[in-house]
């Protein structure tokens, strides 16, 4: 194989694994403060991808202009599902939360099915198709706008947690629930709030990926599961971790898939996972918890 | 052992369980074998998530990725009756210690290692979803194309090579529903059964009180993938086709510890329970549906689903212990 | 207290009643005659819903050509197996007790194989609309019919399709890639090709086979590495969503090779066509079709056009129109909804004013009928027009294939 393939694939793999990180932001934040495991991540995303396709079919508004709005609809659902329904399971055991976000999941797949039908959607831009030539490299212009999305959002999360008085509040409270009870914090709307915040990540993940790839309501669960492999790889509540798991789960998958066989990239990605897991459980950006 | 059985359980209960028993082994005579698959799911639900309990509800380990060993008995008795014409239930004790050897494996990594909670449940996925690419590319036993059983005659009940009409399937599965429950019961009322407990409610205190929490919660997941593979055995028997795709995953995994969440977790009569109403509520809704002349696909899911919200949120415990107290029927815990 | 507990007690017995009359109800309905009632099995929720979806638009029109046939009529009952085997199957047994005389479905090979247990044991022939895994029409059932190729019925016409395409366009490609999805079908194909492809003298060599995932949510490393074989043919077995996806990469990436040539579903889909608008056109699929020329075809391409104007003809559309066909037939025929007498009709079935390609329907002594013939179509202009075989074509292939930038 000539070497500008394995140059080729890497920067591939390198530009998805921003895109993988984008989209797991969301649920790095609303794990790494509420504790609460998402498991309607990608059925949530979905929703966001349906409002990206509906805003441009209807109104002809770009995915990327929609981006904002459909950040602040997320917010909304976001912060009414946490406020209405998860809140009181906060000091619940994992598994009723966890059926509690799968009764959640199956809701929202099939409320999908039933409104938009099976078939994929998705939006045709001018630049749908678009790829930069350098040489030899060709690189893929949408992920390029998506990975730029990625530390976009990142950044403005980054500066948020450490800047606004919220932020830090909604930090202490990650940090030290009790103490964050003690001095008087309203544990509950930050945690609504971040729920909320959260959401909005993943709606505008959403905006992003649609043009990356089309929208299913069958989508959701295979998304929520990439999720989990990348947060918790990078390190769960950090969100330069989940940009760096995204990176090394999407360049181990281009590159298992460059060497070995495309259908067994997934394994590798999973293996690097139970790696994580064993050696560095709290991730690889992650505090040891404590 | 008789004794031990029924030690500490009221009279009432006693006669209850006798009736329902009697009842459940008549009832294959008085209806149609669409009512006898339902039961058959039922059970077999309530077997597997009867299995899944020892491990979460008993010592407290929550576990996402139990597709692994139904899917690693299925495969194994399989290939042996596939390969070497070996039945069943040959195979059977095959499959108990492929997949509690790889329970073993896995439990050893996790609690070695210090994985705990999330983390855990999430490392089971990881080990199930490997499987499920492992196997696709597993051509011995077919790969992802499927692994097909022979299929022969149907009007003979052939319990050796578990060949038969549906009755037959549900007797068998019954029986190891059965004696699953007993299991349970003896296990919860063993001193590994309170150490279990004790790991359950607070780890660090159990150990400081001298229990080798690493060992007990290692036999934990060894007996309940050692189970569970025996769920996989009967799949495979009973639908005498396999793919990765379906048997490994991630919403079989769910699919069965919604019974026991819904039931009451490290209740005994909860994993049953929870079968017994999720399965029925499934069947029920189609009925209604189909009453009501609605076509929609998706309808049935999302009752479902606002069905399982609406228990989750209004009994987090579980239907049994609610259930339990109200019928004056009370289980140790 | 009190009331409550009535309640309780009157909806138990309620519900025992109507456990009763689920009992009772299946020898009521099976000393009935009258029209033939028709259990139909799709997955039209869950992973599969798109495709059960629209097999069921074969259900919808199939009613009115029928009875213009001349066929008796049919009484379908509609069940979702919402593409899970457990719901397959209990769905199955559930038809069968309302008194459904015969099955049809499932679209898939797992889904297939749990029903056609049922169907055996119970002794209600099984019709299979769509499904292509060998071993089902291998187990020796007796009430199990297939009317759609096997994987090597699949692969021979492709390959004898593909030899006569590239004859008449007087092009020798030297080499292939396959690029197969890991699945149920995919497998199947790939491990087909080996064995066939010798027979037929093609001019070109498979320099690689790529297995890849279709749900993978990103395939650019598959097709670079295609890419990188520089072959000239690309040969495909995918599923849509992973069809339109391996299309934008190819895009992207730059590649055009002089065929896309694929032997499954995906790249003649409507939502294929609709999504990637003028970037859709080119590609060639070896799949089992319909014969343009033939009347019932014609009829069912009317109906089709009046239920869902949006929607293109396909594979799903004939052949569970076709199941019924046969269902309706053998009716006509047997004179009784009788299910061993079915059966019996539906062995000796010879229909040849039908809707797929070849000299009708047929079934061997496994209950398969090997009289199918695969066409090659073309995607044209957002249309799907047949290229091969001669006989049942309506157009000339646009071979090499336009390259995607000179569009």
């Amino acid at each position: 194989m000539p070497i500008d393939i394995y140059l080729n694939v890497a920067v591939s793999g390198l530009l998805t694994g921003l895109v993988y990180g984008l989209m797991a932001l969301g649920l790095s934040v609303i794990f790494g403060v509420v504790r609460v495991v998402n498991f309607a991540h990608g059925e949530m995303m979905t929703i966001a991808m349906y409002l990206a396709v509906l805003a441009f079919s209807v109104l002809g508004l770009d995915p990327l202009v929609m981006m904002v709005p459909i950040a602040a609809v997320l917010f909304v659902f976001g912060y009414a599902l946490q406020a209405g329904l998860i809140g009181p399971f906060i000091n619940k055991p994992e598994h009723m939360q966890f059926i509690l976000l799968v009764a959640v999941a199956v809701i929202l797949v099939n409320v999908q099915l039933i409104v938009f039908g099976p078939d994929a959607r998705g939006v045709q831009t001018a630049y749908s198709y678009d790829s930069f030539a350098v040489g030899k490299l060709i690189i893929d212009a949408t992920k390029v706008y998506a990975a730029l999305a990625a530390l976009t959002v990142s950044a403005a999360l980054f500066v948020f947690f450490r800047f606004t008085e919220v932020g830090k509040a909604i930090r202490a409270c990650a940090d030290n629930y009790t103490g964050a009870l003690v001095v008087g914090l309203d544990v509950r709307r930050l945690y609504a709030l971040t729920f909320g915040i959260g959401a909005a990540c993943v709606g505008a993940a959403g905006a992003m990926m649609v043009v990356i790839i089309d929208v299913t309501p069958s989508l959701g669960p295979a998304y929520t599961l990439l999720a989990f492999v990348i947060v918790i790889t990078g390190g769960l509540g950090s969100m330069p971790g989940a940009l760096l798991g995204g990176v090394l789960i999407g360049m181990t998958e281009a590159m298992a898939g460059l060497l070995f066989s495309p259908s067994a990239k997934t394994m590798f990605a999973f293996a690097i996972l139970v790696l994580v897991l064993l050696f560095r459980p709290q991730g690889i950006m992650g505090k040891r918890a404590a | 052992m008789i004794a031990r059985l029924i030690e500490g359980t009221s009279r009432r209960g006693l006669v209850l369980l006798a009736l329902l028993l009697a009842f459940l082994i008549l009832i294959p005579f008085f209806v149609n074998d669409y009512l006898i698959t339902v039961l058959i799911l039922i059970f077999y639900f309530a077997f597997v998530g009867q299995a899944w309990n020892i491990m979460m509800g008993f010592a407290g380990q929550l576990s996402l990725g139990h597709a692994l060993y139904v899917g690693l008995g299925a495969y194994t008795s399989a290939a042996l009756y596939v390969h070497f014409g070996v039945g069943p239930w040959i195979g059977m004790l095959a499959a108990i210690p492929v997949a509690g050897a790889l329970g073993a494996v896995i439990g050893f990594l996790a609690f070695r290692f210090g994985v705990s909670g999330v983390y855990f449940a999430i490392l089971t996925i990881a080990f199930c979803e490997f499987a499920r690419v492992g196997f696709d590319h597993f051509r011995w036993v077919g790969g992802s194309a499927g692994f097909f059983l022979p299929v022969a005659q149907y009007s003979v009940n052939d319990l050796w090579n578990l060949r038969g009409k549906p009755s037959m399937f549900y007797y068998v599965i019954l029986g190891f529903t059965v004696a699953a429950f007993i299991i349970c019961h003896l296990l919860l009322r063993s001193r590994m059964g309170y150490f279990w407990q004790a790991i359950r409610e607070d780890e660090p205190a159990a150990r400081a009180l001298g229990i080798n929490a690493f060992r007990y919660k290692m036999i934990a997941v060894v007996i309940s993938a050692g189970m569970t593979s025996l769920a996989g055995v009967f799949f495979a028997f009973f639908y005498n086709n396999l793919f990765p795709e379906q048997v490994f995953h991630i919403s079989r995994s769910i699919e069965m510890i919604l019974a026991p969440i819904i039931g009451g977790v490290g209740t005994l009569f909860g994993p049953i329970l929870g079968a017994v109403i999720l399965t029925g509520l499934s069947e029920t809704m189609h009925e209604i549906l189909h009453l009501l002349g609605v076509d929609v696909p998706g309808a049935k899911a999302v009752f479902y689903g606002i069905c399982l919200l609406v228990v989750i949120v209004a009994l987090p415990d579980g239907v049994w212990p609610w259930l339990s107290r109200r019928l004056g029927l009370s289980e140790r815990k | 207290m009190t009331k409550s507990l009535t309640l309780t007690r009157r909806t138990l017995l309620a519900g025992a009643a109507a456990t009763t009359s689920l009992i009772a109800a299946p020898s009521i309905l099976r000393a009935q005659s009258g029209p033939l009632k028709v259990g139909v099995l799709l997955p039209r929720s869950g992973a599969q819903a798109g495709i059960g979806q629209d097999c069921q638009r074969g259900v919808d029109i199939a009613g009115p050509i029928l009875k213009g046939l001349g066929y008796p009529d049919l009484q379908i009952i509609n069940a979702d197996t919402e593409t899970s085997v457990d719901v397959a199957r209990s769905r199955a047994e559930r038809l069968i007790s309302e008194g459904a005389q015969l099955l049809v479905g499932a679209f898939d090979s797992g889904q297939s194989t749990a029903i056609a247990q049922v169907a055996e044991q119970k002794g209600v022939p099984f019709v299979i609309n769509i499904a292509a895994a060998p071993p089902i029409t291998e187990q020796g059932y007796k009430f199990v019919f297939r009317n759609f190729p096997t994987a090597p019925m699949i692969l021979g016409d492709a390959f004898a399709n593909q030899k006569e395409l590239f004859e008449t366009a007087g092009l020798a490609p030297k080499s292939a890639v396959l690029l197969h999805v890991n699945d149920t079908f995919g497998t199947s194909m790939q491990q087909g090709v080996a064995g066939v492809l010798p027979k037929f003298n093609l001019s070109y060599k498979i320099v690689e086979q790529i297995a890849y995932d279709g749900t993978a949510r990103d395939l650019s490393v598959e097709i670079s590495k295609a890419k990188a074989t520089n072959a000239e043919v690309l040969l495909l077995v995918s599923r849509l969503n992973d069809a339109i996806l391996l299309t934008r990469e190819m895009v992207k990436q730059r590649w055009s090779p002089m065929a896309v040539m694929s032997m499954g579903p995906g790249w003649y889909e409507d939502q294929y066509l609709k999504t990637l608008g003028k970037l859709g056109d080119g590609p060639i699929s070896f799949v089992p079709w319909y014969d343009p020329n033939k009347k019932v075809s014609k009829l069912m391409v009317e109906a089709l056009a009046k239920h869902s104007p949006e929607v293109n003809p396909n594979t799903n559309h004939v052949y569970t129109f076709e199941a019924l066909m046969i269902a309706a037939d053998a009716f006509k025929r047997a004179g009784s909804t009788d299910p061993k007498a079915l059966a019996d009709a539906i062995r000796t079935t010879n229909i040849t004013d039908n809707v797929s390609i070849g000299s009708g329907i047929q079934f061997d002594a496994k209950g398969q009928n090997d009289k199918l013939k695969n066409a090659a179509i073309q995607n044209r202009g957002g249309k799907l027009v047949t290229v091969a075989p001669k006989v049942a074509s309506d157009a000339k292939a646009d071979l090499p294939m336009t390259a995607y930038d000179k569009r």
